[in-house]
C-alpha cells in the first residue's frame, strides 16, 4: 500500500535480483571455473579423424536408409534363431534370478535379518551391481564355454543384484504395524513372512520382475557380443559385414519387443495393485 | 464366491473354485514355458565344458593373481578417457534430452497428435538399445575412438533423461500452473515460471544418476572399440594377460564405487 | 490374572521408558492406561507380550512367567493375549476373512496357513465373530476397502479369534472419529464382559477412559502416579499425570454412558465460542 510508493522502496524494488543458486560467491565462481577448465581439457583431448568422419557420413546415411527400409528376410534364419535364443535366455534367467533374489532380499532387509546374514547378502548385491553384464559374461564364457548357458548365468547374476536390492529396500519400508500384529498372534517366522511381509511387497515384486524381464531381454542382445548366446552375436556379425539393413531390422525388433513389454507390464501392474 | 453354504454351515475358501483353477493353470503354463526354455538352452550347451567349470575357474583365478600392479601406469590415460566419455556423453544427452522431454510430456507438447508420438518413439528407440550396441553401430560408422564412445553414451542417455523428465513433467502440481496462467502469462512463461522450477530437483537428480550409470557403462565401451579403459581390457583378454585384466577389474571397481559415492553426495546436496 | 512386577525398560538410546512398574490385573477387569505421550503406555503393553523385550522385572499371566519363555513358549503364550492396534495393523491387501483368520496363526502350522486351509471350527468361529462385531457379509472385502471403524472391528475380531484371556489394546480410538470411538469402546467393553476377558487399554482420551473402564492407571515418565476407580480422577490427579491445565471441562461423571447420539464434538474440546475479534486482530 503506502509503503511501496516511497522512493526508497522503489529503489530497492528496482534492484531486486533472484538469489544465486550457490550463496558463497567464491564457491560459485570456483565451480564454474573448474567446470570450464574441465571442458577445455576434455574437449582438447579427443582425437578426431576428419577424413574417417566424412567417410562415416556416407555409412551413416546407409544406416539411416537401412532403418527406413530394414531387411528382415536377408538373414531370416539367423535372425529368428538369435531372437529365439534371446527370449529363452531371458525367461530362464529371470525366473532363476527371482528364485534366488527373494531369499537374498529377505537376508538383505535390515528389519528381518540378523546382522551377519545382512552383511553377507548386501555384499553379494554390491558385487553383482558393480560389474557390467558384459564383464561378467566374459568371465562366465571363460569358465563355462561359449553359448547360452554362460549367458543365462550372467543375466541371473545381474538380476540378483538388481531385484534383491530394490526388494530389500521395499521390505525395509513395510508397515511395521502389520508385522507386529502377526507377531502378537503368536505366528511363527514363516507365518510372519507369509502374512506380515508378502502381501505388502507382492505388487512391487511383480512389478520389478516384469521390469527385469524387459532389461534382461535388452541385455541378452549385448552379451552375445562376447559369445554368451542370443541375438547379440548376429548383430555383431551384421555390423562387421556393414550390413546395415539387417542390423536395422534386428534393432527394430528389439525396440518393438521392448515397447510391447513396457505396455503389457504396466497393464499387469495395474491389475495386481 | 469364496463364501458358500454347504449343508447348512458356511464354508470359507480363499478363492472361488474357478479362480483357483485358473491360477493353477497359469502356474502350470508358466512352469511349462520355463522347462521348455531350459531344454533349448540345455541342447545348445556343451555340458562337458560346464562340468569342467570349476577347474577353469580355479585356473582363471590362478592366472589372475597376483595382479601386475605396474600395469597401473598405463591406465591413467584410458581412465581419463573413460571419465570424459561419461561426462561429455551425459552433457550432450542433457542438451538433447531436455527439449525432447518437453516435446513428449502431455502437458507441454506443442502437438499431441504429431509431435508427441515422434518424441515418444525417439525416447523408446534410444532406451531400448544398449549403449554397447550404440557403440557397435557408431564404431562401424565413424570408426573406433573416444568420439564414438561419447556419442554412444549420449544416444543411450537421451532416451533415459527424456523419459524420466517427461514423466516428472506430467506429474507436476497443476494448481501452480493454473495460478501462473491466471496472471495472463504466455505459454513459454507458464513453462518457465510454473513448470521448470517444479521439475528442477528431479532434473538434477536424473542427470547425476545417469552420469553415475554412464561411468559404469563407459568402462566397457572399449570392448567394441569405442575408447576408454575397456580398450585395455579387450587387449589384455585377447592376449590372455589375465594378471593385467585383474588390475583393470580392480580399477573399474574403484571407479564405479567412487562415482557412486560422488553421485550420492551430489544428489544429497541438491535435494 | 496378569501380574506385572517391577517392570523396567531402557531403550538402546538410553531412554528409560519404564522405571519399575508393578500392576495386577484380575480376570475380567477392564483397565485403562492413561498418561501423556512418552509416558511409556505403549512400551508397557508391548513388554507384556514381549514385542518389546523388558530390561528388568517380571510379567506373569495366570501364573506363567512370560519373561523367561523360550521363543516357542513365547509364541504359545502370545496366543492367550490378543492385541489391538491404533492404526489397526490389518494386512491391507488381504481380505477381511484372511485378516480375522490370521488370529489363529499361533495355533495352525505353516503349510495350513500358507494354503489358507484353516480348520473348519476356526472358520466357523471367524464367521460368528464377524457377525458379532457387525461385519457379516464383509468376508471377501479387502481390508484396505474398509472405513476406519470397520477396520478396527476386524482388528477386534482377529484378536478375539485367538481365544485370549487378556486383551492388550493400544490406542484403539486414536485414528477414529468421536462417534465411532465410542462405538468401538462400547463393543470392546461388551465383548470383555461376555467372555470374562481382562483388558489393558492404552488411551489418551480421558473422558472415554472414564466412560468405559472400571479402573484407571495413570502413567507419567514411566511410573504409576494414579491407580484407582474411574470416578477418582479429580482435577488434582489429572494435574499430577499431565501437568497444570484447566481440567474442569474434561472430567465427567463416571456413570454417564456415551450414547449413540452423543455430540460430534469430542468432550475434551473446550466449548468456548471462537473469539472473532481476537482472530481479526491477528490478521
Amino acid at each position: 500500500m503506502s509503503t511501496v510508493s516511497t522512493p526508497a522502496a522503489m529503489e530497492r524494488a528496482r534492484r531486486w535480483r533472484p538469489p544465486p543458486l550457490i550463496a558463497n560467491p567464491l564457491l560459485r565462481w570456483g565451480i564454474l571455473l573448474a567446470g570450464a577448465a574441465y571442458l577445455y581439457l576434455a574437449l582438447n583431448g579427443i582425437p578426431v579423424n576428419w577424413a574417417r568422419l566424412s567417410e562415416g557420413l556416407e555409412r551413416g546415411g546407409r544406416f539411416v536408409a537401412g532403418f527406413l527400409n530394414p531387411n528382415f528376410t536377408g538373414r531370416l534364419d539367423e535372425l529368428v534363431d538369435g531372437f529365439a535364443e534371446s527370449v529363452v535366455m531371458t525367461v530362464v534367467a529371470t525366473v532363476l534370478g527371482i528364485l534366488v533374489s527373494v531369499p537374498v532380499a529377505l537376508g538383505a532387509a535390515r528389519n528381518l535379518a540378523p546382522r551377519p546374514v545382512y552383511y553377507v547378502c548386501r555384499g553379494l548385491i554390491a558385487l553383482s551391481r558393480t560389474f557390467q553384464e558384459i564383464i561378467i559374461a566374459i568371465l562366465f564364457v571363460a569358465m563355462f564355454g561359449f553359448g547360452p548357458f554362460a549367458g543365462v548365468l550372467t543375466l541371473t547374476f545381474s538380476t540378483i543384484g538388481f531385484l534383491s536390492k530394490l526388494l530389500a529396500e521395499d521390505i525395509e519400508d513395510i508397515d511395521r504395524g502389520q508385522m507386529e500384529a502377526i507377531r502378537a498372534t503368536g505366528g511363527s517366522w514363516l507365518q510372519l513372512l507369509n502374512y506380515g511381509v508378502q502381501p505388502q511387497v507382492m505388487p512391487r515384486l511383480i512389478g520389478l520382475s516384469l521390469y527385469r524381464l524387459d532389461i534382461n531381454f535388452r541385455e541378452s542382445a549385448v552379451i552375445g557380443i562376447v559369445g554368451a548366446g542370443g541375438i547379440g552375436a548376429t548383430l555383431n556379425t551384421a555390423f562387421d559385414r556393414y550390413e546395415y539393413d539387417v542390423a536395422a531390422a534386428i534393432l527394430l525388433v528389439i525396440i518393438l519387443v521392448v515397447m510391447a513389454a513396457e505396455y503389457s507390464s504396466s497393464a499387469i501392474r495395474r491389475w495386481v495393485q | 464366491m469364496p463364501v458358500a453354504t454347504v449343508a447348512g454351515t458356511k464354508v470359507w475358501q480363499r478363492r472361488a473354485r474357478g479362480t483357483q483353477f485358473a491360477i493353477w493353470l497359469g502356474w502350470l503354463a508358466a512352469t511349462l514355458v520355463v522347462v521348455l526354455s531350459w531344454n533349448v538352452i540345455s541342447e545348445r550347451t556343451m555340458w562337458m565344458f560346464v562340468e569342467d567349470a570349476h577347474v577353469q575357474a580355479a585356473d582363471l583365478l590362478g592366472r589372475m593373481v597376483p595382479p601386475r600392479w605396474s600395469y597401473m601406469d598405463r591406465l591413467w590415460q584410458p581412465l581419463w578417457d573413460t571419465l570424459n566419455i561419461a561426462t561429455l556423453g551425459t552433457l550432450i544427452a542433457i542438451v538433447f534430452g531436455v527439449p525432447l522431454a518437453f516435446l513428449a510430456a502431455r502437458n507441454t507438447t506443442p502437438s499431441r497428435l504429431l509431435v508427441r508420438p515422434v518424441a515418444l518413439f525417439v525416447i523408446v528407440a534410444s532406451r531400448s538399445i544398449n549403449s554397447l550396441i550404440w557403440a557397435l553401430l557408431l564404431v562401424s560408422i565413424i570408426g573406433p575412438g573416444v568420439l564414438a564412445g561419447i556419442l554412444a553414451i549420449a544416444f543411450r542417455s537421451v532416451g533415459f533423461i527424456g523419459k524420466l523428465l517427461y514423466e516428472a513433467l506430467e506429474e507436476i502440481d497443476d494448481s501452480a500452473v493454473e495460478a501462473i496462467q491466471a496472471t495472463g502469462a504466455s505459454r513459454p512463461q507458464v513453462i518457465g515460471y510454473a513448470m521448470v522450477p517444479q521439475v528442477m530437483p528431479a532434473f538434477a537428480g536424473i542427470s547425476v544418476f545417469r552420469w553415475d550409470i554412464n561411468i559404469r557403462e563407459s568402462t566397457v565401451l572399449g570392448l567394441v572399440g569405442a575408447g576408454g579403459i575397456g580398450l585395455q581390457l579387450e587387449a589384455s583378454i585377447s592376449q590372455l594377460a589375465w594378471r593385467e585384466a585383474s588390475v583393470i577389474f580392480l580399477v573399474i571397481l574403484v571407479a564405479v564405487l567412487a562415482s557412486e559415492w560422488l553421485s550420492a553426495r551430489i544428489r544429497h546436496a541438491i535435494i | 490374572m496378569l501380574v506385572i512386577d517391577g517392570l523396567a525398560k531402557q531403550y538402546p538410546t538410553g531412554d528409560r521408558a519404564l522405571k519399575g512398574v508393578s500392576l495386577t490385573v484380575p480376570k475380567g477387569q477392564i483397565m485403562a492406561l492413561i498418561g501423556p505421550s512418552g509416558a511409556g503406555k505403549s512400551t508397557l503393553i508391548r513388554c507384556v507380550n514381549r514385542l518389546v523385550e523388558p530390561t528388568a522385572g517380571r510379567v506373569s499371566l495366570d501364573g506363567q512367567d512370560l519373561t523367561r519363555l523360550s521363543r516357542r513358549g513365547l509364541r504359545r503364550a502370545r496366543r492367550r493375549m490378543g492385541m489391538i492396534f491404533q492404526e489397526f495393523a490389518l494386512i491391507e491387501r488381504l481380505t477381511v476373512m484372511e485378516n480375522v483368520l490370521s488370529g489363529r496363526l499361533g495355533y495352525v502350522g505353516f503349510w495350513r496357513s500358507w494354503l489358507r486351509r484353516f480348520p473348519a471350527a476356526d472358520v466357523a468361529a471367524a464367521f460368528s465373530l464377524l457377525e458379532r462385531v457387525g461385519l457379516a457379509g464383509f468376508e471377501d472385502k479387502r481390508a484396505d476397502a474398509l472405513s476406519g471403524g470397520q477396520r478396527q472391528r476386524v482388528g477386534i475380531a482377529r484378536a478375539l479369534l485367538q481365544n485370549p484371556s487378556l486383551l492388550l489394546v493400544d490406542e484403539p480410538t486414536a485414528s477414529l472419529d468421536p462417534k465411532t470411538s465410542r462405538q468401538i469402546m462400547r463393543l470392546l467393553r461388551e465383548l470383555c464382559r461376555e467372555r470374562g476377558l481382562a483388558a489393558i487399554i492404552n488411551i489418551h482420551d480421558v473422558a472415554l477412559a472414564q466412560m468405559f473402564a472400571e479402573r484407571i492407571v495413570g502413567l507419567k515418565l514411566g511410573e504409576i502416579v494414579y491407580d484407582g476407580p474411574a470416578d477418582g480422577l479429580t482435577a488434582d490427579v489429572l494435574t499430577t499425570i499431565y501437568g497444570e491445565e484447566d481440567w474442569s471441562q474434561t472430567i465427567r461423571p463416571a456413570d454417564e454412558d456415551g450414547d449413540e447420539d452423543a455430540p460430534a464434538i469430542p468432550p475434551h474440546e473446550p466449548a468456548v465460542p471462537i473469539d472473532r475479534e481476537r482472530l481479526a486482530g491477528l490478521t
